[in-house]
């Protein structure tokens, strides 16, 4: 803090009440201490200003040279610096033209420790509350960035694939054996594939993160999209000899968005396949209360250490290891079930063991209403 | 003369695929690694006449360690590093001066999407003599 008053026993007064206490601002959670400099002439304060920004500035109207005001003028309006104008007992003009000039506040003379104490701590509040804003949307961008320069790699490693495969093709690099090359055109097929569902999935992720997507909410069979689920997944299964199993029986309704519940469904049943074993077992059990819908997903898979589910949820986290290393995916599935979770008024459970397999649950409530949904999205992302 | 062998450790199995026609293709012997580990085990196997090293395997410095490691142990062995980095984060890095060369322990670095001609060329510089 800088205080500027051309009387010494003022520039005293402040510098003792407030040199050696501190404020808890239990709103915030924050504890404030200031250094306190004076300077005694409007020309000094601008020349220590300009040296180095206080955080809040405790300026004298009344100043032998430049005034109050005139100084207020040079600094105008900062994000970073609040101005508290000293004004003479019952000067309400001066006061006003203050504030209109890019004053926070002013306090009239005289004043006690305690008026003091209680304006500074304002200002304080105010100071933080702005930075913790600013450094929040900084940390939004940051991530933001961050999402999209991983976007760009993960769309651009399959692009290299499939381009890196028709150059071979174009130029007959590989020999005169047709079968090598037809391999290669499979494998652009899938590496164009996984493309596609990446992109399908970046947009079902924006369209919940974003709360703009139009939801139709209308009741729901979960069952029903259970099985057009496994339906969906049974080609995959079958090509590796798996057993898909749906448990349970009798509608089970909600009021749900069909699409973001089939999602849902998808995503885990899809995953519970593609981290399978050959010959293993997917097991789907639907149930539920009064109140929550149940889908629990077991597989009988590679399964994941307790290090790697806590990592689970996160955008593009692919657990990678041996035994993850050839199956391809986008990064973004749990991310997304998690998120729709939420939005359900719910939540996502995993429970693993490596080699073993592992059981997704999700709870999903069967009321909710739509706009309080977006409201828990948006607070998580918070 | 036996031909040249290549070590290629890269964790995208296309990537790995298409490195191996196109060097098989132009006369050298191609070995496969997945990443660290595997190219550990084929390096203690033998010497390859050159490594081609992607940056980016499955933890985010697994191209660095691994070039560190190799030249640790046998400096003259030439190391082309691929990496997708430079043109994603504007990071730009290359090992033409000895600076970047005490850092970044490769012979040169070469971007992603590689281009085969001018990968071809970088070897042919590396392991002539």
């Amino acid at each position: 803090m800088l205080v500027v008053d051309d009387e010494p026993g003022m520039r005293m007064g402040v510098a003792r009440a407030l040199g050696d206490c501190h404020f808890d601002l239990t709103d915030i959670d924050q504890r404030v201490a200031f250094t306190v400099e004076t300077a005694d002439t409007g020309e000094k304060a601008l020349e220590m200003i300009r040296a180095s920004e206080p955080d809040i500035l405790l300026l004298d109207h009344k100043l032998p040279g430049m005034s109050g005001l005139d100084v207020l003028d040079h600094v105008g309006r900062s994000d970073h610096m609040l101005t508290i104008m000293i004004t003479a007992y019952a000067s309400l003009e001066t006061a006003v033209s203050a504030i209109k000039q890019g004053a926070y506040d002013f306090l009239a003379k005289p004043f006690t420790p305690s008026e003091l104490k209680t304006t500074i701590r304002r200002a304080a509040e105010t100071l933080i509350t702005a930075r913790q804003a600013r450094r929040l949307a900084q940390e939004k961008r940051q991530v933001r960035f961050e999402f999209i320069r991983v976007v760009a790699h993960e769309l651009k490693s399959p692009l290299a694939a499939v381009e890196g495969y028709l150059q071979i093709v174009r130029d007959r690099t590989a020999g005169d054996d047709q079968a090598t090359y037809d391999h290669m055109l499979d494998r652009c097929l899938i590496r164009t594939r996984h493309m596609r569902k990446l992109i399908v999935d970046l947009l079902d992720l924006t369209h919940i993160e974003s709360g703009r997507k139009k939801r139709e909410l209308a009741e729901v069979d979960v069952r029903a999209l259970a099985d057009t689920a496994v339906e969906t997944a049974m080609p995959d299964a079958r090509a590796r000899s798996i057993t898909l199993q749906i448990h349970g029986s009798g509608p089970l309704l909600m009021m749900a968005d069909a699409g973001e519940i089939e999602i849902v469904l998808n995503n885990l049943v899809s995953n519970a396949v593609k981290y399978n074993r050959d010959n293993g077992r997917v097991d789907v059990r639907l149930g539920g209360d009064a109140d929550t819908i149940t889908i629990a997903v077991t597989d009988t898979g590679i399964g994941m250490s307790k290090e790697e589910t806590s990592r689970l949820f996160g955008e593009f986290v692919r657990i990678k290891n041996d035994r993850t290393r050839n199956i391809l995916g986008s990064g973004l599935g749990l991310s997304i079930v998690r998120r729709l979770a939420t939005l359900y008024g719910g939540e996502v459970r995993v429970e693993s063991e490596p080699d073993v397999g592992s059981t997704f649950t999700v709870v999903l409530s069967r009321k909710v209403r739509a706009d309080q949904a977006v409201e828990a999205v948006q607070d998580h992302d918070a | 003369m036996a031909a040249r062998t290549i070590l290629v450790v890269d964790d995208d199995m296309d990537f790995r695929a298409q490195l191996r026609v196109q060097l098989e293709a132009a006369g050298f012997a191609v070995v496969e690694a997945d990443g660290l580990a595997e190219a550990r085990k084929a390096l203690a196997q033998g010497r390859p006449d050159l490594v081609v090293v992607d940056l980016m395997m499955e933890h985010m410095d697994d191209g660095f360690v691994l070039c560190h490691e190799i030249k640790a142990k046998d400096a003259a062995l030439p190391v082309v590093m691929v990496t997708a980095v430079a043109a994603e984060t504007g990071i730009k890095f290359d090992a033409t001066t000895d600076g970047e060369r005490a850092w970044v322990k490769a012979d040169a670095i070469l971007d992603k999407p590689v281009r085969f001609e001018q990968l071809k060329r970088e070897i042919g510089r590396l392991v002539k003599g």
